[in-house]
């Protein structure tokens, strides 16, 4: 008899589960959630041997530590960091074997912010819509981890990762954004269109799982009036009244009444979810916009 | 109707009036279930409705400027009935700024047959219209740190039941044992875009 569990001894600043999220719910309130650096979050399950949809745990700052009660293979992956069993390194970004009762520690990113860890198995919390995601800003999903929490684990299946380890990019030293313009780039100034395209902005402290805050210039407003609630996509670039973007990440509300003046193409995203504060940015413009009108 | 590009995938359809956006979601809808769209979200809202995960997000909105959209069908669906009891602490001030007494802001209230015209700010929270548009109230000047779950509130045209506590500024008339969002029912949200809503005195 396997216990197929894990406890969690440290649960870090903040560590969530997380798999591919809730898409397809928008229209009643429910944000998609999911893994804010997706890539990482995948190549951590195909290392352990995982399907794409298993729930990881994922990170931030300074890492959680973890006692698997049945032998497992671990994959720890995104932000850099030191990774050891029951004291002993271990590699970063490639299947470790962890004994059943040993402890796991994923330590502070070295840089980056957020990492992910892949059990085999995955991590099998009662699925809400579909998906293992916490989502901070409804609530729904499995609360953070806490200290003494424990989490119960899949049956490993008979994926064989292929691969021992995997190059992955570094965290951005500079953050680049492609945006396209709109929907309602056209309720700020021109200058402050030119702006949020040009001038460089940095990595505001305040960001977490539902936006990326940024500081620099306040983008001037053209129309001053109140904006009926509309629609929100992932990546949108939402200007509150403080004039200061905010991309909207994951856990980002689903409707919203702040113009928004661009939107971040999503492979451009994780590297938003690693992108420490303080790290500079730049929105630069991918397209031109179109608008169909219709005579009425 | 304007078609506006949202990024890469999506598009942001703008009407000129909530019953037109209503209309326009429940078209979509209905698209979609024949298979005639493919798109991972529909998002109605107060003027607009956004679609998301399209493919060809520009041929979709040529297409959806060159067409009328067809009234909102006739509801069939059957009317959810939530019952209130109006004793929100701000029922008065509601009352002043309808120029009728609390009991008449009740009586107004219960008169009135609503429609979720959209969702959002937390899961299973409706935007509720039904009320003419002389009984628009202000939102209060400062937000309540915390509303209690079941609190129904009104905010510019709109009626609206907080799903669970959570900050707030809508003026709160009553209160309703109703639960608006379980996960573990399905459907897990008591209201969608489209259902129709009655409130209906509880002692």
């Amino acid at each position: 008899m396997t216990d197929r569990a894990l406890s969690v001894v440290r649960s870090g600043a903040l560590t969530t589960v997380q798999d591919l999220g809730r898409p397809g719910h928008a229209h009643l309130g429910v944000p998609l959630s999911g893994a804010l650096d997706g890539p990482a979050a995948a190549l951590a399950n195909r290392l352990v041997g995982n399907r794409p949809e298993a729930a990881v745990l994922e990170t931030t700052l300074n890492g959680c530590a973890v006692r698997p009660r049945s032998t497992v293979t671990v994959a720890v992956t995104g932000a850099p960091c030191r990774v050891s069993v029951d004291g002993r390194p271990a590699a970063w970004g490639a299947p470790v074997h962890v004994p059943a009762g040993a402890l796991l520690t994923v330590g502070t990113a070295v840089s980056g912010l957020r990492s992910y860890v892949a059990v085999s198995g995955g991590i099998t919390v009662e699925p809400v819509l579909g998906s293992r995601s916490t989502d901070l800003l409804s609530g729904l999903g499995p609360a953070p981890l806490t200290d003494g929490a424990v989490l119960p684990l899949g049956a490993p299946n008979s994926l064989h990762p292929r691969v021992d380890t995997a190059p992955q990019p570094a965290p951005p030293a500079e953050l680049v954004l492609r945006v396209t313009l709109g929907p309602r780039d056209d309720w700020f100034t021109p200058e402050a269109v030119r702006a949020f395209t040009s001038r460089p902005f940095q990595v505001s402290s305040a960001s977490n799982r539902i936006g990326l805050r940024t500081e620099g210039p306040a983008l001037e407003r053209r129309l001053k009036g109140e904006l009926p609630s509309e629609g929100m996509v992932l990546g949108a670039v939402q200007v509150p009244p403080d004039g200061r973007p905010v991309v909207f990440l994951a856990d980002h509300p689903t409707t919203g009444g702040y113009p928004v003046i661009g939107v971040v193409r999503e492979t451009d995203l994780p590297a938003a979810a690693q992108a420490v504060p303080g790290t500079p940015v730049r929105f630069t413009e991918i397209r031109r916009r179109y608008a169909l009108h219709r005579g009425t | 109707m304007r078609a506006l590009q949202v990024g890469d995938a999506a598009l942001l359809v703008e009407v000129s009036s909530g019953d037109e956006a209503q209309a326009l979601h429940a078209e979509l809808v209905r698209r979609r279930a024949e298979g005639s769209l493919s798109v991972r979200e529909i998002v109605p809202a107060a003027r607009t409705v956004l679609l998301d995960g399209l493919a060809d997000p520009a041929r979709l909105a040529a297409e959806l400027t060159a067409s009328d959209v067809p009234p909102a069908p006739p509801r069939a669906r059957a009317v959810i009935e939530l019952p209130v009891r109006y004793d929100g602490p701000d029922l008065a001030d509601v009352a002043a700024h309808w120029g009728v007494s609390p009991e008449e802001v009740a009586r107004i209230h219960v008169g009135t047959e609503f429609t979720v015209a959209f969702c959002g700010f937390a899961p299973g929270f409706g935007y509720l219209t039904g009320l003419p548009s002389r009984y628009d109230v202000p939102r209060r000047a400062t937000p309540r740190t915390a509303v209690p779950a079941g609190s129904v509130a009104l905010a510019g045209p709109y009626t609206g039941v907080y799903p669970r506590s959570s900050p707030g500024g809508w003026q709160l008339i009553g209160t309703t044992d109703a639960v608006l969002w379980d996960h573990t029912r399905v459907p897990a949200a008591l209201l969608a875009p489209g259902t129709r809503v009655r409130f209906v005195g509880a002692a």
